[in-house]
């Protein structure tokens, strides 16, 4: 069974898929982690990304990449419309806690659901021009369809930590979830800043919903394996560090990868539920906690 | 200190890397009123949770009336009679004020609640007793902070730990609330008092203690620790 | 007493009714559906105990429902062991997951605590799926017993869950009205507020999880028999996880009749609907539903009916 070269293969493999992953996480990261919103609907908006890909690959042949990013526009407003109803509905009440994470787990349904009544129950693949290429190095094969969202996947996060450092609207995101005075002196209002972030959240969550409809065949539930993921990372990256993310994302796409060479692809998901619950044991510090 | 109701010998409680209690030491007597002061951060809401067993202490020993209750889970010593109120009201919303007082009167109380007083007298005394049928999102911010002490009253309190009880009230909402404790600590009430409107402590409290940087810096009587050159630097800093 | 006695014959009761249901001859669609509403109203139930009580949202459902339905299976499968064996065992090996989860709220609470048990089902289901012997992935046929004591096969299962409800309920409202229930309660709206009150939270939470996780496993026990092929996808079904909490919500969550209210009235519903329109349209009727009322009536119907009482 053993091999080095699987093992190479294996560990290339996780590698790539952990620089998705990251990109799957970034959204979450930036919701629960640093506005501490419950999302749990959050994987639904990744799957509806990548319907969103599907249709406008089947109707005018658009790569997927360039629909995720032509789409953020329309998610960004989608999720500030979200956060403003649970805003108003809960958050104002201060009844957040149970209620609203029971809202969400109603959203994640309701979507969800949508998109079987829609498209039905079938896998759904987008085909690109660089689907099937792939090249080598010394035995060990790195396939674009997951080399170009591992890149996809990296540049976001890049931009992410930019945006959140560098920019008047990212420290005040920043600033929201520590520093509720310093946002008052920055003059910024904590709703706005925490609809912008929300957007932005769920904006990040459909582009990776699009490269995800390009690495694997979707159906409508396949958010349920991405709640596990999306929580692991965000707890074992300690809860909204951007770079603790990347880490864990990488750290996650690795030990499923081996898990899944060598004992099967049906342990790969397990794996990452046992991984966030090892990380909810040792929280809230996780590997990078802030 | 043969006697003292509560010991706290070389407490030590760390966050991380961050020493929050560096080997306190406390003592409160039977009956006392007992002050406990120190800036902000300086470890005084710590203590209360470890006396109060929110928090697990790392070291040192707590010891009431003779019981070593250094890993007593909370609600145990609420039992014991060791009973707290929160700096930021923590009210039961579900629950009407008179329900409120139900919860210690049912399970801290326990078999002492013959003796004292109902739900509906301490309501009374501590005047919110035209209030008794409301939900706490009803009360106005003093009525609260009230509510939190009734609920701790209903605990039967042999100690009873006031924490900032008095934040942010009015000046005349300040004396109602020390009208209130001293009344208590007339009934027999050992009580320590953690404020940091310096008037409130310093006209309550028989001994006050200081806190600095999770070190006790200073003991003595109101008029002793005014003017302790040590206590006025570190409020005031270097 | 005299509360508990009434209590005990309004139960008694409810199962005679459901007997004499069960006598009459009417379309046997009747009972498979009412099965399946009456399972609701004990996983409703059940569900409640922790989450409308304790506060503490169990997204997990499924795991506990699949683990008495899949243990009735291990011993169908190497004892044939009798139904009232299946309800026992299924519900006392739920009843220990609850305890293990009971422990888990030590260090997670709300969110992550809700997550940990979403994780926790997924890990279940796709341990049940590399299990050979209760059937894998491809599931498993299950022979009912020849002979029910009385009627066919299902009138007697219908009969059996008509028992299981009313225990089921009877439990939750000696909870509520006892000080077990007013110290959830307290524990629902401040936990630390509660445990320095002299509330033991942990073991009034160990005694929640563990109580809501043998009924949640004694209501899976028969399913095996009800639907004769078992396998992890309909055991696991995401619709236990969003019924069991959507089923209270819109009843109301801080009484028993609540959880009973909405498992009869979005069971019915569902049932209706899966007769006349898609399945998947009837779930996609139940999340909307479910959002609407925490949104627009976060009291449930209970809290409707009081709002309009007080006016």
């Amino acid at each position: 069974m053993f091999s080095w070269d699987l093992l190479a293969n294996a560990v290339v493999a996780g590698l790539l898929l952990g620089g998705f992953y990251a990109a799957v996480s970034l959204g979450i990261s930036l919701i629960f982690g640093l506005l501490d919103i419950a999302n749990i609907a959050q994987p639904a908006f990744l799957i509806l990304g990548s319907y969103a890909a599907y249709v406008m690959n089947e109707a005018y042949g658009l790569d997927p990449i360039l629909t995720g990013i032509l789409f953020t526009p329309v998610f960004y407003l989608l999720g500030a419309l979200v956060y403003r109803v649970y805003y108003g509905s809960f958050e104002r009440r201060g009844e957040e806690s149970l209620r609203g994470l029971v809202f969400f787990f109603g959203v994640l349904f309701i979507i969800e659901v949508s998109l079987s009544l829609k498209y039905g129950v079938d896998y759904r693949l987008v085909q690109t021009g660089y689907t099937g290429k792939s090249i080598e190095f010394g035995g060990v094969g790195i396939a674009f369809r997951y080399l170009v969202p591992c890149v996809v996947g990296v540049a976001m996060t890049i931009a992410l930590y930019l945006f959140l450092g560098r920019t008047f609207y990212g420290r005040a995101i920043m600033a929201v979830s520590q520093d509720q005075g310093a946002l008052r002196l920055m003059g910024a209002d904590p709703v706005q800043i925490k609809t912008i972030a929300f957007g932005i959240g769920i904006a990040a969550a459909s582009l990776s919903g699009a490269l995800l409809i390009s690495i694997a065949p979707v159906i409508p539930s396949t958010d349920r394996d991405y709640i596990g993921r999306m929580f692991a990372i965000t707890v074992l990256g300690g809860m909204g560090s951007i770079g603790g993310t990347l880490v864990a994302a990488v750290i996650l796409g690795v030990v499923e990868s081996l898990m899944s060479t060598f004992f099967g692809p049906s342990w790969s998901l397990a794996v990452s539920f046992g991984i966030l619950l090892a990380a909810l044991a040792v929280r809230p510090a996780g590997l990078f906690g802030r | 200190m043969a006697g003292a109701l509560l010991e706290v010998d070389g407490l030590t409680k760390r966050f991380g890397g961050f020493m929050a209690l560096n080997r306190v030491t406390i003592h409160v007597n039977p009956g006392e009123r007992f002050g406990l002061i120190g800036p902000n951060g300086s470890g005084k809401t710590t203590l209360i949770n470890c006396v109060s067993g929110s928090l697990p202490a790392d070291g040192g020993r707590i010891v009431f009336e003779g019981h070593d209750i250094t890993s007593m889970p909370a609600h145990r010593r609420t039992r014991l009679g060791i009973v707290r109120s929160f700096q930021i009201p923590k009210p039961f919303r579900s629950m009407t004020v008179l329900e409120n007082l139900g919860i210690p009167l049912e399970n801290a109380a326990h078999g002492r609640a013959a003796e004292g007083a109902g739900a509906m007298e301490i309501l009374g005394t501590i005047g919110l007793a035209s209030k008794a049928h409301l939900r706490p999102a009803g009360l106005t911010q003093i009525e609260m902070r009230k509510l939190e002490l009734a609920r701790a009253m209903a605990a039967r309190p042999k100690l009873l730990i006031s924490d900032e009880a008095m934040a942010g009230l009015s000046s005349a909402e300040v004396d109602d609330i020390l009208t209130i404790l001293f009344r208590l600590s007339a009934q027999g009430i050992t009580i320590i008092m953690i404020e940091h409107i310096m008037r409130a402590v310093m006209r309550f409290s028989e001994r006050i203690v200081v806190l600095d940087a999770g070190e006790r810096i200073a003991e003595g009587t109101p008029d002793e620790i005014g003017r302790n050159p040590a206590v006025e630097k570190a409020y005031l800093g270097e | 007493m005299r509360h508990t006695a009434g209590t005990l014959l309004v139960g008694l009761a409810v199962v005679a009714a459901g007997i004499a249901v069960a006598m009459l001859r009417v379309n046997p669609y009747l009972y498979f559906a009412g099965y399946v509403i009456l399972q609701y109203v004990v996983i409703a139930t059940a569900w409640n105990i922790l989450g409308g009580y304790g506060g503490y949202v169990n997204f997990g459902t499924p795991a506990f429902f699949a683990l008495g339905a899949y243990t009735a299976v291990v011993l169908i499968q190497w004892i044939r062991a009798p139904l009232p064996v299946l309800l026992l065992a299924g519900g006392l090996v739920s009843a220990l997951l609850g305890l293990g989860i009971g422990y888990l709220t030590l260090r997670l609470r709300g969110v992550f605590f809700s997550i940990a048990t979403l994780a926790l089902s997924i890990v279940l289901q796709t341990m049940i799926m590399n299990w050979d012997y209760v059937g894998g992935s491809r599931g498993l046929s299950v022979l009912r017993p020849s002979g029910p004591p009385f009627g066919n096969y299902v009138v007697f299962l219908f009969t059996v869950m008509v028992a299981l409800a009313v225990g089921a309920v009877t439990v939750a409202r000696f909870i509520e009205r006892s000080w077990i229930g007013r110290g959830l309660s307290a524990l629902r709206d401040n936990e630390e507020a509660a445990e320095c009150m002299g509330v033991p939270t942990l073991r009034l939470k160990l005694f929640a999880t563990t109580v809501s996780g043998f009924l949640l496993g004694v209501a899976g026990a028969p399913f095996p028999y009800y639907v004769t092929f078992v396998e992890p996808n309909s055991a696991f079904a995401i619709d236990y996880a969003v019924n069991a909490l959507a089923m209270p919500m819109i009843g109301g969550t801080t009484s028993w009749i609540g959880p009973v209210i909405g498992a009869v009235l979005l069971g019915s519903a569902q049932q209706l609907a899966t007769v006349t329109i898609s399945s998947e349209m009837n779930l996609f009727i139940v999340g909307v539903v479910l959002v609407a009322f925490v949104v627009l009536a976060p009291e449930g119907i209970l809290g409707l009916v009081r709002r309009l009482r007080g006016r």
